[in-house]
């Protein structure tokens, strides 16, 4: 199968720092992807660099065939490349209808209609309506953002990068800070989507990555030290010494 | 009904058409009604991008002359009042659009920075091109002719012609602000990542609301020189400049469409007020918006606003706790 998003040579560097070094990665389609690594391996700025809010000093990125290396994070998202963030990243002011609306491509294409009364938009509020309920937020549509609470920010979260109508969805750390409930309803949601779309998430959470994903990418001090299905990756050597095996140490203590 | 016109609008749309015969009562007159309205006009206009875009333009005084220069000069050429009207608007907001194209890719510091540059070097032409402008003395010997027969040259009459456009302009910026393009520009004040990874030209958005904002800073500043009788640099000048910025803040621009009105009527009137009292009233003014700044940042509005919901205004658990 040909991968829907290939990664080829890319670097990154701040200053001297080098944060990512020669990646290249394949995420197939309608494939569960996950990249995991030790805290400051170069994951987010990866996904920077995917979503195009970062631009690489090397290398190519390549979307459905297309090259979009060079292409700016809102002209991505038009693509189908949708994002959340780690650091919950949501219009606050806004009510959870207004979040996902927002980001729902019948109001995008709308956008610079400066005369329809926007809740009027029945398209864009229907599709709104229906990634509300995927969320396990119904019930909760006119409650402004900053005043839900941690776990279900993070939902929401996660459905204004749904609502996008994503090719590929990239999820930055979705499980960060979730207790058991909302956690379930995040699971059974990705499980869910990954027969549809194509997913790539970062992830801390290994029972998650473990059980969920089709495919596993390790990054470790900005290169890519394993990729395969996740039982080679739970045996791979490098692999257990760079990330697992610390994890088995602090459980262990 | 309240797509056009929600309840406050038509309280305050009914407060100015009866104003011209309640103002003598109180001590006012006419024509400070009328200015009332021109600013008003201005400001909510301004407050596009001040308050719902998050964008602060210091140099938006040089817009609202512009649109004065632009009447002027046309009615000059061509006479009459509807053709020199908008001349003013269309001028202004090709001026606007131009300066837009280089602020609108910054944020922050830089933004206000750029915004005031423009503004004095606008401030700056009137007196390069004093041949067309008059220079210091204005441009002057505008005049409003009769509007389609009906004479204007009366106060009365210029209010309730100066009131029809404010009514137009309110209507109009409601609509623009419960329109896609108005939840667009708010989502950019909140999260302009957010709003990129949504999809949105962020500085396509920017620049499109700055030179719309230019469209009614022209409109307001066309009004004035009609009740002026004449075009003058002053309302560009560095110093005058922010008083459109203050006008929002006072009345409340960040938390509510009405704040910019009452912050006009708030300015306008304590001007007259503190000017009878003492030759220095630019001083009381000055302690006023310290005052304003410090005690109610969010403006009188903001204020109203917070005192009828004292906390949390929906049926939620406690506000989110961080990570």
């Amino acid at each position: 199968m040909s991968a829907i998003l290939e990664v080829r040579g890319l670097r990154k560097a701040f200053g001297g720092h080098v944060v990512l070094d020669d990646v290249s990665l394949g995420f197939e389609p309608r494939r569960l992807s996950a990249l995991i690594g030790p805290n400051g391996a170069g994951k987010t700025t990866c996904f920077n660099l995917l979503s195009g809010f970062l631009a690489p000093d090397a290398g190519e990125i390549r979307f459905e065939g297309r090259d979009v290396t060079r292409l700016p994070p809102d002209r991505r998202a038009r693509l189908g490349i949708c994002r959340s963030f780690q650091i919950l990243n949501l219009f606050d002011d806004y009510t959870v209808l207004e979040n996902v609306r927002l980001a729902v491509p019948a109001m995008r294409t709308r956008g610079f209609d400066c005369w329809t009364p926007a809740p009027s938009l029945a398209e864009a509020g229907d599709r709104a309506a229906a990634v509300i309920r995927l969320i396990g937020l119904a019930g909760r549509e006119h409650v402004e953002a900053r005043f839900l609470s941690y776990g279900q920010r993070r939902l929401l979260e996660i459905g204004v990068a749904l609502a996008g109508d994503p090719t590929l969805l990239l999820l930055d750390e979705p499980t960060s800070g979730l207790g058991s409930r909302p956690m379930e309803t995040l699971r059974d949601l990705v499980q869910r989507l990954s027969a549809s779309l194509t997913i790539v998430v970062i992830e801390h959470d290994m029972d998650f990555v473990l059980s969920l994903s089709h495919h596993i990418a390790v990054l470790h001090r900005g290169t890519v030290i394993a990729e395969g299905p996740p039982a080679a990756i739970r045996d791979h050597p490098e692999v257990r010494e760079a990330y697992l095996g610390r994890l088995a140490l602090a459980r262990a203590r | 009904m309240g797509r056009w016109t929600p309840p406050p609008m038509l309280v305050m749309f009914g407060v100015f058409l009866v104003l011209p015969a309640v103002l003598p009562w109180l001590g006012g007159y006419t024509y400070l009604g009328t200015e009332v309205m021109i600013w008003a006009i201005f400001a909510l206009g301004y407050n596009l991008l001040l308050g719902y875009t998050g964008l602060p333009a210091f140099g938006h005084g040089a817009f609202f002359g512009l649109g004065a220069y632009f009447l002027g000069l046309a009615q000059k050429a061509t006479g009459g009042l509807w053709l020199p009207l908008l001349a003013g608007v269309v001028g202004t907001v090709l001026c606007g659009a131009l300066v837009g194209l280089f602020v609108a890719r910054k944020r922050g510091i830089y933004f206000a920075l750029l915004t005031i540059a423009f503004g004095v070097m606008f401030w700056f032409l009137v007196f390069v091109f004093d041949g067309w402008t008059g220079g210091e003395d204005g441009l002057t010997g505008i005049d409003r002719r009769a509007f389609f027969g009906f004479p204007l040259r009366g106060n009365v009459a210029f209010y309730y012609f100066v009131y029809a456009l404010f009514l137009a302009a309110t209507v109009g910026l409601w609509r623009i602000v419960n329109s896609p393009f108005g939840h667009v520009i708010r989502a950019i004040k909140q999260s302009e990542t957010r709003a990129r990874a949504c999809g949105y030209d962020t500085v396509r958005y920017k620049w499109v609301v700055f030179t719309l904002t230019c469209a009614f800073a022209g409109l307001a500043g066309g009004l004035y020189a009609l009740a002026r009788f004449g075009a003058f640099p002053e309302p560009m000048s560095l110093s005058q400049s922010g008083n459109v910025v203050l006008m929002c803040l006072i009345g409340g621009g960040f938390a509510s469409f009405y704040g910019p009105v009452l912050g006009v009527v708030v300015f306008l009137v304590l001007r007259d007020v503190f000017s009878t009292l003492t030759d220095h009233w630019m001083l009381l003014y000055g302690l006023l918006f310290m005052g304003v700044i410090l005690f109610m940042p969010e403006g009188i509005l903001g204020l109203v606003k917070r005192a009828r919901r004292p906390t949390g205004f929906h049926d939620t658990q406690a506000a989110a706790t961080p990570p």
